[in-house]
């Protein structure tokens, strides 16, 4: 009899005595358990539930493939993760002085919010921008405000990630025409665009293009950068939007990889080597409440993208194979009520998304159910990472709960679960083809549905929401943005527009729609229409009678 | 594998045929509340907004979803050629203050004010008074159960 039959053996015996007793006299609280995304629990696992595992070939060593451990040799022991936080409002100005706070407090990474006219790529004195000015991140309309955003910040010093999709080489243009003003070359510039339209169109609502100009635009930044900007991350594979929009975990990893796929093929087709974009590609996920699921999440995702990239597309250098993340707290988790319970779930789902090898972190702040976050809450968040990192003791081993029984199962089950989704997308000819059937985002609104029914049954507690309820008047501090600055940004504009060289803008923009209409890299004649002062709405204003517009299709 | 029930699910897109029911006419028992759910602004969280469209019909209403991207002109139109007894708006962007009430300026200038209108979203409660002074009849926030919005919008709307 081998350990694995003794111990199948043991465990029968246990279940019938020892556990028949004590169920007898102390049932357990419910009758099912499962992970926040549905996957059945047991009791406790043994190495039987993980007798398939094979530790080099399934796990193996930091820094190695399959990276289920790390991409890092060292991970934190060599560098913590980059703390990140997410901000951007009203003005450039307003958002500079944030930046320059939070790089004060010890953040060591900028992460832009751009309004939603921005990332519309609609001018901040559009009628459809109205009442939309510098709400959900800052305003940016021209290279003018993207000088003022870094003003006094070094750009070869500091590295910037930009929440910037559609109009994603608009604003890359400008970053690069503000580094080369404070004498910063492009090959030394350091951060991430997360220009992933394929979420957009599923989850997160900021698309202009329609899919095949969206995914050229996006090529092309592969392209330009693989051979201008050798350290930037040219896109950012997000889920986090995907479980924001109400996904479960495994559905989370699925589409994010089935997009990802998407990208590497569509660049494949434009005739890249793998190996030459593939190491730019980042990925970005949500770390939800479920503590160990989530865990397990960050490093099935890291073991299933290496696997696909090496033994599907035969990516050869190690970069390509590794999945690089930034992870955000998940924002759909925090309460409008007692807001302060918030921070502790933040530290919570913090600590997941390092126990689970995140290259960098934003922690959410708890009034972000009610507003965006006041200086005060920020820095709160802030500190939640800084006291995980230097005070907890987590950072100081490798990928600490390998080797439970548990987790490796969980990981195991993510892979398998998400694979299997992966192969539904395939046969429907490739994630494009199944947003265009609404069956992603039908996948996801089930699941989101399904999981407020959870919530308002009291099948799923939430502490303040449904149980723990309490009477609270509430006396929180919002950060309230002045309805001035959506004027004051549109006289900023009209100064531009008053002050600039019109016939070279009207060259630049004429250069950018032959271009357009024809099949070269775009990101050089947009480059030179931002550095001539066009507008962003301009530029995509071009765009758009080139390539027209997507039309989202009825799906509910 | 999740399963996809929601063939059976019925919401009709915009512009669809509707059989006429006459919004402010008398009580008819047989007559089903009529609701549009509408995104106005930029804003592309439709989350919210589309767990209530599914919940409001499956308490047994008839529910139009606007989509994305909806200026208030245009909700304002789709809630009177549809005929909707109650309009629920969902903004997740800070743009409320600037949206809502011009919804309900537009509804009034209709003449079609007597359309009840809830809203939700991200909408600080120093907003509320504000809103509900334009006319909106109720602010949703976040962890509203929809069970409450049901009965809300069912013991409110004017049929």
């Amino acid at each position: 009899m081998d350990d694995l039959e003794r111990l199948r053996k043991g465990e029968k015996r246990w279940t019938e005595s020892t556990l028949g007793k004590a169920l007898r006299t102390h049932p357990e609280r419910i009758e099912e358990f499962k992970t926040i995304s549905g996957v059945p629990l047991k009791r406790f696992y043994t190495p039987t539930d993980v007798s398939s595992l094979e530790y080099e070939s399934d796990l193996g060593f930091p820094g190695e493939f399959p990276y289920t451990r790390g991409v890092q040799p060292t991970m934190y022991r060599g560098r913590l993760w980059t703390m990140r936080q997410y901000s951007g409002f009203a003005t450039a100005k307003e958002t500079n002085e944030r930046f320059r706070f939070l790089l004060e407090q010890g953040q060591t990474g900028l992460s832009v919010a751009f309004d939603l006219p921005t990332q519309i790529g609609y001018d901040s004195d559009n009628e459809l921008a109205r009442g939309e000015v510098g709400k959900v991140g800052v305003a940016i309309d021209t290279l003018s405000d993207m000088e003022v955003l870094f003003h006094s910040i070094p750009l070869d010093k500091v590295s910037t990630s930009m929440t910037i999709n559609a109009p994603a080489s608009v604003l890359l243009a400008m970053y690069i025409a503000v580094a080369e003003k404070q004498g910063v070359p492009m090959n030394k510039l350091r951060g991430t665009i997360q220009n992933d339209i394929l979420k957009e169109f599923v989850a997160r609502g900021t698309y202009i293009f329609p899919p095949a100009p969206s995914m050229r635009l996006i090529t092309d930044i592969f392209a330009f950068c693989g051979e201008h900007l050798p350290l930037f991350n040219t896109i950012s594979i997000s889920g986090y939007h995907i479980r924001e929009a109400g996904s479960t975990a495994i559905q989370e990893v699925a589409f994010t990889i089935a997009n990802g796929i998407a990208y590497v093929e569509a660049a494949m087709k434009a005739g890249l080597d793998v190996d030459a974009f593939a190491p730019r590609l980042s990925f970005f996920f949500g770390s939800h409440s479920d503590f160990f699921e989530e865990v397990a999440k960050f490093r099935a995702a890291r073991r299933l993208w290496a696997r696909i990239m090496k033994g599907h597309f035969g990516a050869k250098e190690e970069r390509s194979l590794m999945m690089r993340f930034h992870t955000q707290t998940a924002g759909c988790t925090l309460t409008a009520q007692q807001p302060d319970n918030n921070v502790v779930r933040v530290t919570l789902q913090a600590l997941q998304a390092v126990l689970g090898g995140t290259q960098s972190l934003h922690t959410n702040s708890r009034d972000e159910a009610l507003s965006l976050p006041t200086r005060d809450s920020v820095q709160i968040a802030l500190r939640t990472q800084q006291i995980i990192a230097h005070e907890s003791g987590v950072a100081d081993t490798i990928d600490p709960l390998a080797g439970s029984y548990f987790i490796e199962s969980l990981t195991n089950e993510i892979e398998t679960g998400a694979l299997k989704y992966i192969k539904e997308i395939d046969s429907m000819g490739g994630s494009p083809n199944a947003i265009e059937r609404g069956y992603i985002q039908r996948e996801i609104h089930e699941s989101a549905y399904e999981f407020q029914r959870d919530v308002d049954r009291k099948r799923r507690i939430v502490v303040g929401v449904n149980e723990f309820i309490a009477d609270e008047t509430q006396t929180f501090d919002y950060l309230k943005v002045d309805p001035k600055s959506e004027e004051e940004q549109i006289s900023r504009l009209m100064k531009v527009r008053d002050t600039r060289n019109e016939q070279d803008v009207e060259e630049a923009l004429d250069l950018l729609r032959a271009a357009s209409e024809g099949s070269e890299n775009l990101m050089p004649a947009i480059l030179a229409a931002v550095k001539v002062y066009a507008t962003l709405g301009e530029i995509c204003g071009v765009l758009r009678s080139v390539f027209g517009e997507y039309k989202a299709p009825d799906i509910l | 594998m999740v399963t996809l029930a929601i063939e059976s699910l019925y919401i009709s897109t915009r512009g669809s045929p509707v059989s006429n029911p006459k919004r402010g006419g008398s009580l008819n028992s047989t007559k089903k509340i009529r609701v549009l759910v509408a995104k106005p602004g930029l804003d592309g969280h439709d989350r919210g907004a589309k767990v209530v469209a599914r919940a409001l019909r499956d308490a047994g209403m008839e529910v139009i979803y606007t989509g994305l991207r909806q200026t208030p002109e245009m909700i304002v139109r789709a809630a009177i050629d549809e005929s909707v007894d109650c309009i629920g708006l969902s903004i997740l962007s800070g743009a409320h203050m600037a949206l809502f009430p011009k919804v309900m300026e537009l509804l009034k200038k209709e003449d079609a004010d007597d359309i009840l209108v809830v809203g939700g979203g991200i909408i600080p409660e120093d907003d509320v008074p504000g809103l509900k002074k334009t006319g909106i009849a109720e602010i949703f926030g976040p962890g509203t159960p929809l069970e409450s919005i049901i009965e809300y919008i069912q013991s409110h709307v004017r049929t």
